[in-house]
């Protein structure tokens, strides 16, 4: 009985297995074809990759969406902390209603969002007279904005967690008020911001709402370009650099995870000793 | 063995290229005209469709590459994907553009919402390549705001191997032996047009009779149509899922070269001839640098390379003198004038015409659904008495394993 089920479980976990990585397998594949279109395997050729490299569009895009991505969950991550630490000091119902706040944007369509900060700002150039032009500024700028909130809301579980009798204790052995959040709670925190930090750059890495409404000439990302190819044909260089991102995510992944492993397990022999 | 020698020619080439990028232009391109802003340290916005501008693959000219060596502006280029698109944020406001490039009917409609800039043609000395007949089009009268970029007409596209009779006509869309086997634009304007010229009404009929009796021809269409779709024409075609397309003369070229039984065909009951042009507008800030822009895009070997890339027909007279006399000679991208008699540019539709047959449209794409009224409403019930189902037993379980 039990064996006939762990056979069916295996079964289920393959075909979902298929159905989430067939689409990228299928992309990586094709971009190694010779035709351009996906209908017709004429053979084996790097051409794709090595026009990646001659393109500037796509590689400014990318270039583009890198930045922006980058920059944005930087000052996200500062802002977001910042706020998350101010958040946890406030009494219950101003907690409750700043949280209430925070949750807006998460919940809110994407598409609202897009609409009011470029609506925000034309209002901002055209009645204030800011020179702000739509481009790379506003694109970050909102790409911060929409980036905040789950900041906030993976260092706030953290501190929770948190002993909040640490602080007191650091200040009473001779910490000063900045060494004592640098060198007691910042290390207790550091997960929820380093979570905070990649969530943030994951959602601005593939953001296309809010960049469609707030970027310009200048600024346009990668979602945008491969966007912008639909009326004709998506060019095989876009399948070569989804496959290169795919690839050098996977490596970073397994880095990570393998590396964390190999800490838990120093952490398990020091535990032992 | 050909194959592999074109390949090891391409690649050499692409090294040629590498190793000294555009460094023979200089000398084609007159300086005195095109000199005059280096150092000044200017850059113009172009807004432009994907995959619309020779990008140096394929040992073509990297037109973007080549202007900035040849004049020393910089060139921000950004794509779009749909003329409403690129209404949307010009309307916006929120963006500067200095050069962009609409189809005819989205002119029209921007000259009429005055969003265009008229152009300065002394500015303009390649302006001349233009044939004559592209001048002084409808959707622009007096040629005051744009300059034609490219052609092309709409046909049919099939599979001569699965269709063996001549095709002339729009009538083997709605033949019934093809059922299953063709696709059919899905926007409302390529789709009507259609339906328009088979019933022998303008493309730009606003007679809301006449648009009924299209919708309804395109409603005892859809049995017989596989699917409504776009660039999946593409593939679709080129993989032989499909046998019979309408679709635009230039991306046919495209799919005829990865499918060789593909042909094309212009009906005899003439066709939709769209162009798209490249204007300047308001608010630009760059407005004597985008027209040097334009003059550089209607150069004789520019638009040469940029068609050869693009696989439209081009407008220019001096880029095709500039073409292989194979491509001169087709017909699918330079058809007789005897066969572009009927055809027909799209214009600008007034709101209420525009209103009435997206209202259409949208009746002629959601009739015969009515199947699927019940396929959610069941799907629900079953996914719920499923979990219910399950949180029943689940509970069973603990209870018989506290009993235990």
């Amino acid at each position: 009985m039990k064996r006939k089920s762990s056979a069916l479980s295996r079964i289920y976990t393959a075909v979902i297995m298929a159905f989430l990585y067939m689409p990228i397998l299928v992309l990586i594949v094709l971009s190694f074809n010779q035709n351009k279109s996906r209908g017709a395997w004429t053979g084996f050729t790097f051409d794709w990759y090595r026009k990646l490299f001659t393109n500037r569009l796509i590689l400014g895009a990318f270039v583009n969406t890198m930045i922006v991505a980058l920059v944005s969950s930087v000052a996200a991550t500062l802002i977001g902390t910042a706020a998350a630490l101010g958040i946890h000091t406030m009494n219950k119902w101003m907690k409750k209603a700043v949280r209430m706040l925070t949750y807006i944007p998460i919940m809110s369509p994407e598409i609202i969002m897009g609409v009011s900060l470029m609506l925000l700002f034309v209002f901002v150039r055209t009645e204030l007279g800011v020179p702000l032009e739509l481009g790379l500024l506003t694109l970050i700028l909102s790409h911060i904005t929409f980036n905040i909130p789950y900041v906030i809301f993976n260092v706030l579980p953290k501190l929770r967690q948190m002993d909040s009798y640490a602080y007191d204790a650091a200040l009473d052995l001779g910490c000063n008020p900045w060494q004592a959040f640098y060198k007691v709670i910042l290390p207790e925190i550091m997960p929820g911001i380093t979570a905070g930090f990649l969530m943030a750059v994951t959602y601005s890495l593939d953001d296309f709402v809010i960049s469609y409404f707030t970027a310009g000439p200048t600024s346009q990302t990668l979602p945008l370009a491969i966007w912008g190819q639909l009326r004709r044909r998506v060019s095989p260089e876009m399948n070569a650099l989804s496959t290169i991102i795919f690839v050098v995510v996977l490596v970073l992944l397994l880095v990570s995870n393998l590396s964390s492993m190999r800490r838990e397990r120093r952490g398990r022999k020091a535990v032992r000793l | 063995m050909k194959k592999l020698f074109r390949l090891l020619a391409v690649c050499t080439f692409c090294m040629v290229m590498f190793a000294a990028p555009a460094g023979a232009e200089e000398a084609e391109f007159d300086e005195a005209y095109y000199g005059r802003f280096r150092g000044a340290g200017i850059s113009i916005n172009v807004f432009n469709w994907g995959e619309y501008i020779s990008d140096g693959s394929d040992d073509s000219l990297d037109v973007n590459a080549a202007f900035e060596e040849v004049t020393g502006i910089t060139v921000n280029y950004a794509t779009f994907a749909t003329n409403e698109e690129l209404y949307s944020k010009l309307k916006g406001g929120g963006a500067r553009y200095d050069v962009i490039i609409p189809s005819d009917y989205m002119i029209a409609r921007m000259i009429r919402e005055d969003m265009l800039e008229p152009l300065d043609f002394s500015n303009l000395p390649a302006f001349a390549n233009i044939d004559e007949k592209y001048l002084d089009p409808e959707y622009d009268p007096g040629n005051l705001y744009s300059v034609p970029y490219t052609a092309g007409t709409v046909g049919i596209i099939y599979n001569t191997g699965s269709v063996d009779e001549p095709v002339d006509s729009w009538g083997i869309l709605w033949d019934e032996r093809y059922t299953g086997d063709m696709l059919m634009f899905s926007n409302s304007r390529d789709a009507f047009g259609i339906a328009e010229k088979y019933l022998g009404y303008s493309l730009n009929a606003t007679d809301p009779n006449e648009l009924r009796a299209c919708a309804e021809l395109l409603k005892g269409q859809k049995p017989l149509v596989q699917a409504y779709v776009m660039d999946e024409i593409f593939d679709k075609m080129v993989a032989g899922e499909a046998a019979i397309a309408p679709y635009y003369a230039g991306d046919y070229l495209t799919m005829s070269e990865s499918n060789a039984d593909l042909a094309f065909a212009i009906p005899k009951e003439g066709t939709n001839l769209f162009v798209d042009a490249i204007c300047i507008p308001k608010g630009a800030q760059q407005k004597e640098a985008a027209e040097m822009y334009i003059n550089f895009l209607c150069e004789g070997r520019v638009a040469a390379d940029n068609i050869t890339y693009i696989g439209y027909s081009t407008p220019n007279q001096a880029a095709f003198a500039l073409l292989d006399e194979e491509i001169q000679n087709n017909p699918v991208s330079y058809p007789p004038d005897e066969l572009l008699e009927n055809t027909e540019p799209f214009l600008a539709l007034d709101e209420e015409t525009g209103r009435l047959m997206d209202q259409l449209w949208t009746e002629v794409l959601t009739t015969d659904q009515s199947y699927n009224k019940w396929l959610m409403p069941v799907f629900l019930i079953v996914a719920v008495a499923f979990s219910i189902g399950i949180t029943i037993a689940r509970r069973r379980r603990k209870i018989r394993d506290t009993l235990r």
